[in-house]
């Protein structure tokens, strides 16, 4: 894929943006926990914001590896930009396309393939985590066929900033897991707030926030797919999500590599470079050989993506475990090859040493991916 | 509105190194780019064609590899690509070069602007604009930082060092544009996929174009190149602060005398 002109071109726009709008700021947003708005903004410029998308809604017409490329580089530079996009391609923009009505998809996927509108996904509640089925918000039909919402989620990535949310929900308690159901929610619909800000250990500038929704009055064109469908929706929405999440992964661990070699070179002890040791080359090769073979588990996840394969969820879900699992092993020992610096925010490996372990927790645990690839070989 | 924008295919010259036997550039390896002075001229042509909705065609001379910055061009938001593709070309100067493209423009025919960077970083003439312009027999206004276009002339900020001069002319005109006063937009994904998938860059040759074949290549170059070599690394200056004039000039002659130049 590399090495065609188009990847060549395409290369070219990432590196241009990232050295221009994302690298410089990334420490700066960490430490000020800010949100990228501008970076993000042009992100919708470029067309990354709707790279896998069909012209015809906006999209850049690329492919979902692409995107996972994309998601990598960024993510070199900045964990928490990447984070930004990838939420919203993945969780936002693929559920609209994938299951979204015709008027659905002309209404919403324009503006949030431009960026002009910035999407999120709310599956996570106080009481529903790796247990999503254990969802508390409840959506009431009412006669006219419109919903009324009631509940909370958490930990809702870009929703501070976002326009459109995908919001799951119970529609009858007593069928539980059956009942669930996604629905597009508006920002600025009447009951619906954006609640708490999370202080977070890294991706410190991503924007992750509680949503309450207190009697919110949804028009049925709000329904996202059927009735009850909600919760097959969301998970086949996170295999796709987890190729987003395991290319920022590798990109953590890419960039920090990166980094370490640089330094290495430059800092010396006992009279010579520290990249002379054994030690440090051994350790670097071995982190570099890991990185590459996450980064092949990621690429086969997402070309499983664009060739819509059953082994998505397998591959995907592989492709995470391994990527999560990778991006914290390197990031630590990158650390401890910088030695005392490296804990300093004077260099960034600290920061992505931070920013890589919510690779192993968000849009389904380590555990989770165990779970499902063990589900996958054991049947 | 038709606008012609030229680009040329530069090494990236802040990472060529000079063979210091031969005294010639090291160019393997080295990444080649869009000529930061042109991009900034598409750039301007691009934001014509934002405002008022031009035509713009990209024109550039050089091997097949160039085909490279018109596709670059293309996922900038260019119309159509030309390349000056014909070993008759090869081993121009900057006169054999304008020649060249001149007789592209007239080939072309019907445009209204001729926008062409500065200067190139691997050569650093600045003549190939004001050459073109002068075999076209058109107006001229070089150094320029932007282009707009009221009541049917065009409207040229010219910047020289401290002033910026605003001057108007009719078209056809060539403008020459400076790199470090405009910001060039990216391409986009879109872009890039339709320059790849869908757009053709045109190969024209020397007969293809309305020019003396005496005039191009190396036939048409009256400029022959003795010899290059690095710069000579100098030493630091001094600084003196809060001099007044006499004192400063007794100090630049007191230096000067000190070297034996007075």
């Amino acid at each position: 894929m590399e090495n065609t002109l188009e990847m060549k071109m395409f290369q070219n726009l990432l590196t241009d943006f990232i050295e221009k709008e994302v690298r410089p700021i990334a420490a700066e947003i960490d430490e000020e926990e800010r949100f990228p708005a501008e970076a993000v903004k042009t992100m919708g410029k470029i067309g990354l914001m709707g790279l896998p998308f069909p012209r015809e809604y906006g999209g850049a017409g690329g492919t979902v590896s692409m995107y996972a490329y994309a998601v990598r580089e960024i993510a070199k530079a900045c964990a928490t930009t990447a984070v930004a996009l990838s939420a919203h391609v993945s969780l936002c923009c693929t559920p609209i396309y994938e299951f979204g009505t015709p008027e659905q998809k002309a209404k919403y996927l324009p503006k949030l393939c431009k960026g002009e509108w910035l999407g999120a996904f709310a599956l996570t509640e106080p009481n529903a985590g790796t247990d999503a089925a254990g969802q508390q918000t409840i959506a009431t039909l009412q006669e006219d066929g419109s919903w009324i919402l009631n509940g909370s989620k958490i930990f809702i990535t870009n929703a501070g900033y976002a326009d459109v949310f995908i919001v799951f929900a119970m529609t009858d308690k007593s069928i539980g897991i059956k009942s669930i159901t996604a629905f597009i929610v508006e920002k600025g619909t009447p009951g619906f707030s954006v609640g708490k800000h999370e202080k977070k250990m890294g991706i410190r500038g991503s924007s992750t926030c509680e949503l309450v929704f207190e009697n919110v009055h949804l028009p049925k064109e709000a329904l996202l797919g059927q009735v009850g469908k909600g919760f097959s929706m969301a998970m086949k929405t996170l295999d796709g999500g987890r190729v987003g999440i395991a290319s920022q992964a590798v990109g953590i661990a890419e960039g920090a590599i990166e980094e370490t070699i640089k330094y290495v070179k430059e800092r010396k002890q006992f009279n010579r470079p520290i990249a002379a040791f054994q030690n440090t080359q051994f350790v670097l090769a071995s982190l570099y050989a890991k990185t590459k073979a996450a980064r092949l588990l990621v690429e086969d996840a997402a070309a499983a993506k664009d060739a819509k394969s059953k082994e998505l969820t397998v591959k995907a879900a592989m492709a995470k475990l391994v990527a999560a699992e990778t991006a914290m092993e390197v990031t630590t020992k990158c650390v401890q090859l910088f030695g005392g610096y490296g804990y300093t925010r004077e260099y960034p490996v600290e920061r992505m040493m931070r920013d890589a372990k919510i690779t192993e927790i968000y849009e389904g645990t380590s555990e989770v991916q165990r779970m499902v690839i063990s589900g996958a070989i054991m049947k | 509105m038709k606008i012609i924008c030229c680009l040329k295919q530069v090494p990236d010259t802040t990472e060529i190194k000079i063979d210091p036997v031969k005294g010639t550039l090291i160019r393997e390896g080295v990444p080649s780019i869009m000529n930061p002075d042109d991009k900034a001229g598409l750039e301007v042509a691009l934001r014509l064609k934002d405002k008022y909705g031009a035509e713009v065609t990209v024109l550039s001379m050089g091997p097949m590899q160039a085909t490279e910055v018109i596709k670059e061009a293309f996922a900038m938001g260019a119309d159509r690509g030309i390349l000056l593709s014909d070993f008759k070309f090869a081993g121009a100067d900057t006169l054999a070069t304008s020649s060249a493209i001149s007789g592209a423009v007239r080939a072309l025919k019907d445009y209204d602007l001729l926008i062409m960077g500065r200067q190139a970083i691997d050569g650093d003439t600045a003549q190939v604009g004001p050459e073109t312009a002068e075999l076209l027999d058109i107006p001229q206004i070089s150094y320029a930082k932007s282009v707009d276009f009221v009541k049917g002339e065009f409207v040229v900020e010219r910047k020289v060092e401290d002033r910026t001069y605003t001057l108007k002319a009719k078209g056809p005109l060539v403008v020459t544009v400076l790199g470090d006063q405009v910001e060039p937009r990216y391409m986009t994904v879109e872009g890039i996929l339709r320059a790849v998938q869908e757009k053709e860059v045109e190969i024209w040759n020397a007969s293809q174009i309305d020019v003396d074949p005496e005039s191009l290549g190396l036939k048409g170059s009256p400029t022959q190149v003795k010899q290059s070599f690095g710069k000579q690394l100098k030493s630091a200056g001094v600084t003196h602060d809060n001099v007044d004039a006499a004192a400063g000039a007794k100090l630049i002659a007191d230096a000067l005398v000190e070297k034996h130049i007075l």
